[in-house]
């Protein structure tokens, strides 16, 4: 695998959220606006390429048995490391994502990579491969928060896109849009417009087509 | 007793973790094709719920929490910034005792549970309700009726959302929504429902 596969692979052809259903509760929770969208993919991204970094490097010197315990342990002191930054230079964002950014501690991309990836590869590769799954995961977030915003609040980063009702503009704006559950509509059909481009990542019928003309003329 | 029975009530069904915070979202919905498998992870986040979070809750008043080693004399210490690390600490060693003591005591249920006892540890709502607990300052009888309530309210969904898709298994879905897409899509419209009881005020 090349360094460019490493990190180009996970936006498209191998997405940790929407192929690997892996770090799905944030990706969910907090895309109702951009900024916190774009705060969580950068501590998360950052966490990735620390966690994969260190335990790529002891990868050598660590027993299986213990292995989940060290490297829980690796990821949550790097999760409280971004915590005590985010609430240091950034309270506000830190408020509105609470619990959220401690819980990139069980957010399973980290502990899938570490364990898939980086328990078995050089650190080089390792580093690419978490940066690469922070861009995958940072992209679907920023796409949904997206959405979101503008259709929610007519907003983008706090930019006005489609001026509302309430401020004398035309926009009706669709509150759903800012309830959860529309994270999951809108992360459904991103997966289905993924999966007609990239026809592999269609996943089998659990049961048979038969062809009813053949089955016609048979009976 | 009022109290307790709020704090149930608001817990399983109107706070749903899995429902109304999306927590454990990963296991939800990758482990949710069976009732059968997800009677037994149910049952396993109940246990682990029930016995964690009273626990974290211990750890956190008389070890963590700002002027909590008074005791020791060290009242000026606050070490609640470790409380991440101890909790995520405490819920793996939990898991482990609880995977001893069943396959020691009780096999039959030791091997219904299988692999997902293990992988309770990285389930966020694990630890989800535990940093919620200290987030609304509960006492341990609380955080006791908390814990039992906020597993009740995710067996509950994970149970329900598999109900769901083994009923559509022979349904005639696009390509590309196939699997994890329409899960998406149905678990979205369950989650929509259960908004439907978030305005209830207890």
């Amino acid at each position: 695998m090349s360094a460019r596969e490493a990190i180009l692979d996970p936006l498209f052809n191998k997405n940790p959220v929407l192929l690997q259903i892996l770090g799905i509760c944030s990706a969910l929770a907090i895309t109702n606006s951009v900024l916190t969208s774009l705060i969580m993919s950068m501590a998360v991204t950052a966490v990735l390429a620390f966690t994969n970094v260190c335990i790529s490097l002891i990868r050598n010197h660590l027993p299986n048995s213990v292995r989940i315990i060290v490297q829980m342990t690796i990821i949550a002191s790097g999760v409280i490391v971004v915590d005590e930054l985010l609430q240091a230079f950034a309270p506000d964002v830190a408020r509105t994502l609470s619990v959220f950014v401690s819980l990139i501690v069980t957010n399973c991309i980290i502990l899938g990579r570490a364990e898939a990836y980086a328990a078995q590869h050089n650190v080089r590769m390792s580093l690419l491969d978490g940066i690469g799954n922070g861009l995958g995961y940072s992209l679907v977030l920023i796409v949904v928060g997206s959405i979101r915003e503008i259709l929610g609040s007519g907003t983008w980063l706090g930019f006005t896109i489609m001026p509302v009702v309430y401020e004398g503009g035309w926009y009706i704006p669709n509150q759903m849009m800012l309830l959860a559950p529309s994270a999951f509509f809108i992360i459904g059909l991103i997966i289905w417009l993924l999966r007609s481009w990239k026809t592999g990542q269609v996943e089998e019928r659990e049961f048979k087509e038969i062809n009813l003309a053949k089955a016609g003329r048979q009976l | 007793m009022n109290n307790l029975v709020d704090i149930f009530l608001r817990a399983a069904l109107i706070e749903n973790l899995a429902l109304a915070f999306f927590l454990g979202m990963c296991t939800f919905l990758a482990v949710s094709k069976q009732i059968k498998t997800t009677l037994g992870l149910g049952a396993a986040v109940i246990v682990v719920e029930t016995i964690s979070v009273p626990l974290n809750n211990l750890i956190y008043t008389c070890l963590l929490r700002d002027g909590a080693l008074a005791w020791a004399g060290l009242g000026h210490l606050d070490f609640s910034f470790l409380g991440l690390i101890v909790y995520i600490g405490v819920i793996a060693a939990m898991v482990q005792i609880l995977e001893m003591i069943l396959s020691r005591f009780s096999p039959a249920l030791y091997n219904a549970l299988g692999i997902f006892l293990p992988l309770l540890t990285v389930n966020c709502a694990i630890l989800g309700a535990s940093l919620f607990m200290v987030q609304r300052d509960y006492n341990f009888t609380e955080s006791v009726t908390y814990g039992f309530g906020v597993g009740v309210g995710w067996a509950l969904a994970i149970i329900a959302l598999a109900g769901l898709r083994e009923k559509m298994r022979y349904s005639d879905i696009p390509d590309g929504l196939q699997g994890l897409g329409i899960t998406f899509i149905t678990a979205g419209i369950m989650s929509l429902a259960f908004l439907g009881i978030s305005g209830i005020d207890l």
